[in-house]
């Protein structure tokens, strides 16, 4: 235990920077190790090796500063405050994620009870900014963009939230650090030695969850808001400079977050074997790094494989498969739940 | 799918009768763009991702289908049919490089065969191996660029990095012989400049093996790929018979089911009767089609390569021309099956050291004249589709 008391104002501060400070970080580590180095590995070519010496590692700090030296364009016919609002309620709705994703016992920002419930219904403010955004760039291409985002967004929401509810019922609990404490203390056939991670129960959910991430992450293969080959940019395409930058940190740092989501609810979270108490504090945050890193390399392979679907192709696949397979689960589980 | 009309046997190209509802439906496409409202007006390009270089579309869109699109060419006509009457023959060849950029050494050998046919030069067996050898390696290159650059359309952006890396082996090896990789201008009027350089041909056998592999490869990687076949799959067919009213030509007519290879059905114009090959076709004529059938044919092409090699014949590369080169009064029509299709020149001669006028038949040209037709009623995401699947190259359109 930590043994001094400091003001609740003092925490929130800290709290506050922590959040502010890692959102970007994780939106440089995930865009350097997979957007950079594993799809440039994927595709026979190296990635940037010189910035920063080892690997090319200072690429986007690079970029990053590159960015914020930009002018700050605006086209004329813009609708200039919405326009400049937007790229910031898309990455207001990531940092609102990372609020309650726990990181070890004590380790949380905000142990909400209605943790994924809150999770992802924030997660969904960003199609707001996207529609702001298209909207307000008075662009073709961008408002194609927007509308398609906010379609799929909307489509793919419904069964994200319904491959989460199997493990919600199976915990017993919406709030993120009592999934974590169920998996941590669940037994595999009464052997209790490694916990019980979801993703040996909840597999249907875990699949589910992470095709329906993909696409409120716009990735391929549900990139159409984005499709460069169609759209040049969608929604983001009058953006430049610092603007942009704060679409890329959104993007990456959404990615993490998901991926944290996936792999607190599935893989057991920051829960390691045997370990409790303040050691699990300090452990907790690398072993939940190293599962996000698992969980967000299956997300970007799966990005740099395929092509992408068109947007009738997506709600039927939604709508006709998704949805279904995910009531299904549900009821098994809740059958099962009873029954056992 | 199948496009539900009677193919002509092979070698030959469909009669045409076209469908009255065919036309009606092609007068209707014809866009007025100043006077219609209420539709959104997408201009795609000039600068576009998709339109690999200067093609613009003007699309009308309702919601996201297409009611019609009119494609504006002309953003990069620089006049080559011109500009040959101001060079001489041997200079032509450096403009005529540049019209179909990907595959220029093909492009040489029309114009070239044709020079040789008004002044009764035949080319040493050797040199016509070779221009073989270096028109099917160009082939390869350009499909191979295709392969990838569709995984590319439609939203997967590894194979483009494969095809790129394939090609490069191939561009090595043209630039081994001609010393250039893009317009290599090695075509004389009775042969070629140069031999063969030494240590090419275990170079060339092995970076076939690496050509048929990816082709493999990509078999797996795309055409196999559920969604690949999802987006392309009956997305924007060309009948047989309408494709031909077009002048629609090489691997998107034979997509339709047409069995018709110049390099077989044409004058012959290079030794292609001494190899073992295969004219591929598929009964489709969607975009998944035009893809198959490209894949296929650069499978052949190196097989051929490695026949040609296997067949070589020694002696020399040049025959006995003047020097300085002047044609002798006549008018010829050459045309080939160029990786884009069917390539012609019509030479007209008056004796003098530079033709009086020449008209370059360019294959993209008459390709993407159907495209009013394909794009009605499809999807903004089809669009690209098809653009990709057709296949041109901008300098081959405008010349």
């Amino acid at each position: 235990m930590i043994a001094f008391d400091i003001g609740w104002g003092t925490t929130l501060a800290i709290k506050a920077i922590i959040v502010l400070a890692i959102v970007p970080l994780t939106a440089l580590i995930l865009g350097y190790v997979f957007l950079l180095k594993m799809m440039s590995h994927m595709q026979s070519r190296l990635g940037p090796m010189d910035p920063g010496g080892f690997h090319g590692w200072f690429q986007l700090i690079g970029d990053g500063v590159k960015f914020m030296q930009k002018e700050d364009i605006m086209t004329k016919e813009a609708d200039r405050r919405v326009f400049a609002l937007a790229p910031a309620v898309v990455v207001l709705s990531t940092f609102l994620v990372f609020v309650v994703i726990p990181a070890g016992p004590r380790l949380v920002v905000a142990p909400l009870d209605v943790g994924i419930f809150y999770a992802l219904a924030v997660s969904s403010l960003s199609v707001i900014g996207v529609l702001m955004a298209g909207w307000a760039s008075a662009n073709k291409f961008a408002l194609l963009g927007a509308l398609r985002a906010a379609a799929q967004l909307i489509a793919y929401e419904l069964p994200l939230v319904l491959a989460v509810v199997g493990v919600v019922i199976q915990a017993g609990t919406m709030n993120l650090q009592g999934i974590v404490g169920a998996q941590q203390n669940g037994e595999i056939f009464g052997w209790g030695g490694l916990g019980q991670p979801y993703i040996l129960t909840q597999f249907i959910g875990f699949a589910l969850f992470m095709i329906a991430a993909q696409a409120e992450l716009t990735q391929p293969p549900f990139d159409m808001p984005v499709a460069e080959s169609e759209l040049v940019a969608g929604y983001m395409v009058e953006y430049t400079g610092f603007r942009f930058l704060f679409f890329f940190i959104g993007e990456f740092g959404t990615a993490f977050a998901f991926s944290a989501l996936a792999a607190t609810m599935f893989l057991g979270g920051w829960s390691v074997p045997w370990v409790h108490g303040s050691a699990a504090d300090v452990l907790g945050p690398l072993v939940l790094f190293a599962k996000v890193m698992l969980v967000a390399f299956l997300m970007f392979w799966a990005r740099f494989t395929y092509p992408r679907l068109r947007e009738d192709q997506l709600q039927a696949l939604a709508w006709k498969w998704l949805i279904p397979i995910a009531l299904i689960n549900i009821l098994v589980t809740g059958v099962l739940k009873v029954a056992f | 799918m199948t496009t539900g009309t009677e193919l002509p046997p092979p070698g030959q190209l469909p009669e045409v009768h076209v469908d009255p509802s065919m036309l009606r439906q092609l007068a209707e496409s014809q866009v007025n763009v100043e006077l219609d409202t209420g539709d959104m007006i997408l201009n795609l390009g000039p600068q576009h991702p998709a339109t690999h270089g200067t093609l613009r579309l003007v699309v009308r869109l309702d919601g996201e289908r297409v009611i019609a699109a009119d494609p504006v060419i002309g953003y990069m006509h620089r006049g080559y049919e011109k500009l040959t009457e101001f060079r001489t023959y041997p200079q032509i060849t450096t403009l005529i490089n540049r019209i179909d950029w990907l595959s220029s050494f093909a492009n040489e050998v029309p114009f070239i065969s044709g020079a040789e046919m008004l002044m009764g030069i035949e080319a040493p067996p050797r040199a016509q191996y070779i221009r073989t050898a270096l028109t099917e390696l160009s082939r390869i290159a350009t499909f191979l660029l295709f392969l990838g650059e569709m995984g590319l359309q439609v939203g997967a952006i590894t194979p483009a990095f494969y095809g790129f890396r394939d090609r490069e082996y191939v561009l090595n090896l043209i630039e081994g012989v001609t010393g250039g990789r893009f317009h290599p201008n090695f075509n004389r009027i009775g042969g070629l400049k140069d031999d063969l350089p030494w240590g090419w041909y275990s170079e060339c056998r092995s970076t076939m093996a690496k050509v048929l592999a990816s082709c493999d490869e990509f078999e797996n990687l795309v055409v196999g790929n559920p969604i690949f076949e999802q987006r392309t799959r009956s997305i924007g067919i060309i009948p047989a018979e309408l494709g031909a009213a077009y002048g629609v030509s090489g691997s998107n007519i034979r997509a339709s089911g047409v069995d018709w290879d110049l390099r077989r059905d044409g004058k012959p114009y290079l030794p292609y009767n001494e190899l073992d090959w295969k004219v591929w076709t598929h009964p489709d004529g969607d975009s998944f089609a035009r893809y198959w059938v490209r894949l296929q044919e650069t499978r052949e092409s190196a097989r051929m390569v490695l026949q040609l090699l296997q067949q070589m014949p020694a002696g020399p590369v040049m025959a006995k021309v003047p020097r300085i080169i002047k044609v002798p009064e006549g008018e010829v029509w050459v045309n080939t099956e160029n990786p884009l299709g069917e390539m012609g020149y019509y030479i007209v001669s008056k004796g003098a050291t530079g033709p009086f006028r020449v008209k370059i038949r360019s294959a993209s040209f008459s390709n993407v004249s159907i495209l009013p037709w394909m794009l009605r009623g499809v999807y903004v995401p089809d669009i690209i589709t098809i653009l990709a699947s057709l296949y041109f190259i901008l300098g081959d359109i405008d010349r």
